[in-house]
């Protein structure tokens, strides 16, 4: 069985000519959630984006290959892509009220993306949205179908996201920092709902977020990432048993825990970060020669 | 137990809200602050913590009378300051300060750093060996002397929160409010700036509110702890007894909900709050 996503030696570079990723390889096996950890800058959104294919024009992908179930992306037209990503994957985004149209009812924006891109016909999108709304526990859909995006919390908005994204049966789904807005008490409720999702459906999850304690609960494998690099990659269990690479190793120590409040909290010392700048000076020496 | 710095009592605080402001006329008030009682010890940190809509960046502009009460009294090292004009302010101004959370809008995009930190020197007659006194802020938040040239587009979120920092520190203020100064911040940077904080306020005696959402980096730095919901003290306690023995519901389901970095396959299925 191939993985449901391949990525392999994938570099992107601005129009300066600055990597921002660095020969990424990383997998999703069917039915697993990858999550991919890292500080700002370190390249995990944009991984997310170049799966979905949506990358900003400005970043151009230069090296490498990219799999969606075996079927490189990289040997279709721009359609047939388009056709592949739409069938295949799912976004889960960040900030539930710029991803949804604050002009058109929650109703008719799920069911749209149903019937406009794969076709369905009304009557079953209908059906479908429904039974989804009620997966992630939303009690009276319809008064929710009916409301404008301003007029739910951000939790049921995220709940509606959830549903949208599940709704078409995707093999993949792209979650990106979907609980990073959201109170501490309803992260954890839509945490366990996308896993609970997960689980039902057997959909694989690529899980971008910022947060070593998200990583710990929600996914099997994980990715650290510094600077468009892949540093460290492990089970998720692996990962926080015996963490390998410096920089993981400081990530962890920087990460506020309140049962251990001197243990944590330390800030990352000067040589691990000079450590990962030789390490990716290196890198981008060797990777330079032979793409010019 | 020090004498307190800040002495509140009876607090309350009602904005217009603006969703329920009909087309022509006055939005009704909405109570965001419902009778709060609670002492900030002079030297001390304290950490209010809450969910969005808990009132807890409403009480910090507050208590440094950037909205009046509409009920109770602030006393301001004894002095009833909740109703005072903004002439009567103005000298107390030097002693409140504040750190925001979003350091991008907070400093003025045109203005150096040096402008930026000699700005309230200057307005709180602090105008002479200017020089002196922006280079000692800078050093304070370990920040190179050549930052004074620069513009703030050209520092890191991380520089940016320390000139917020500094700005805040240059007056020797005798309290400082810290609304949610660290969480547009990444983890290692979050853990240097709250490092720093936590030195300065040691080494300036300084009495500080630490606002956040988060929990977890409040244990480290506070001394005491507010927990806030729906405009209301849930509970108030020393941070070790609040951490090892949380009395209140919410507490402990605030606690229960924060994911640690640490596997625990039954953490997703233990109850969430309702």
């Amino acid at each position: 069985m191939s993985a449901c996503l391949d990525i392999r030696r994938l570099s992107a570079v601005l129009p300066n000519g600055q990597r921002v990723l660095r020969s990424v390889s990383l997998s999703v096996q069917p039915g697993e959630v990858r999550a991919l950890v890292g500080e700002s800058g370190a390249g995990k959104t944009m991984i997310g984006k170049a799966v979905l294919g949506v990358l900003p024009k400005s970043v151009r992908i230069v090296e490498g290959e990219m799999l969606i179930e075996g079927e490189d992306l990289g040997r279709l037209d721009a359609k047939a892509r388009r056709t592949l990503i739409g069938a295949r994957t799912a976004l889960i985004p960040q900030d539930p009220l710029t991803a949804l149209n604050p002009s058109r009812r929650i109703g008719s924006q799920m069911t749209d993306r149903l019937v406009r891109i794969l076709g369905w016909s009304g009557e079953k999108a209908d059906k479908r949205i429904r039974q989804l709304l009620d997966e992630v526990q939303i009690r009276d859909p319809e008064r929710v179908l009916k409301c404008y995006p301003h007029e739910l919390s951000g939790g049921m908005r995220q709940r509606v996201l959830i549903a949208a994204a599940f709704a078409a049966e995707p093999r993949l789904i792209v979650a990106d920092e979907p609980t990073t807005a959201l109170d501490v008490t309803v992260q954890k409720q839509i945490l366990r709902l996308i896993a609970q999702l997960q689980r039902d459906h057997g959909t694989a999850i690529l899980f971008v977020t910022h947060d070593l304690g998200v990583v710990a609960k929600i996914s099997q494998k994980v990715s650290v990432l510094y600077a468009g690099k892949v540093v460290e990659e492990a089970d998720t269990a692996q990962l926080f048993a015996a963490p390998q690479h410096p920089y993981t190793r400081a990530l962890m120590a920087a990460t506020p825990r309140y049962t251990d409040p001197y243990a944590s909290l330390k800030p990352v010392d000067e040589s691990v970060l000079a450590g990962l700048a030789a390490e990716i000076a290196t890198a981008d020496k060797a990777w330079r020669p032979s793409h010019g | 137990m020090a004498e307190p710095l800040f002495s509140v009592r009876g607090l309350k605080v009602a904005l217009p809200d603006m969703t329920r402001k009909p087309l022509v006329g006055r939005a009704p008030l909405a109570e965001i602050l419902k009778g709060l009682d609670f002492d900030l010890p002079k030297g001390s940190v304290t950490g209010i913590v809450g969910e969005s809509g808990s009132g807890k960046s409403t009480l910090g502009r507050a208590l440094v009378r950037l909205i009046e009460p509409s009920a109770g009294a602030i006393h301001f090292e004894g002095r009833d300051i909740s109703h005072i004009s903004e002439s009567e302010l103005r000298p107390l101004r030097r002693d409140l300060q504040m750190i925001f959370q979003d350091p991008m809008s907070s400093l003025n995009p045109r203005h150096t750093i040096f402008n930026i930190i000699a700005a309230p020197l200057r307005q709180n007659g602090l105008g002479d060996r200017l020089k002196e006194r922006v280079a000692e802020a800078l050093q304070r938040v370990g920040l190179p002397q050549n930052f004074a040239r620069r513009y703030r587009h050209e520092l890191s979120g991380g520089q940016r929160q320390r000139v917020g920092i500094a700005r805040a520190l240059a007056l020797s203020p005798k309290f400082v409010l810290a609304d949610e100064i660290v969480s547009g911040l990444d983890v290692s940077t979050q853990a240097q700036i709250l490092t720093l904080l936590e030195k300065l306020a040691a080494e300036m005696g300084l009495t500080v509110a630490f606002i956040s959402h988060d929990l977890s980096v409040i244990r480290r730095l506070c001394q005491q702890v507010i927990v806030m919901r729906e405009g209301r003290i849930v509970e108030a306690s020393a941070t070790d007894a609040l951490f090892e023995n949380p009395k209140e519901t919410y507490t402990r389901d605030l606690l229960a909900a924060i994911p640690l970095p640490e596997i625990d396959a039954d953490w997703l299925q233990s109850k969430a709050p309702a």
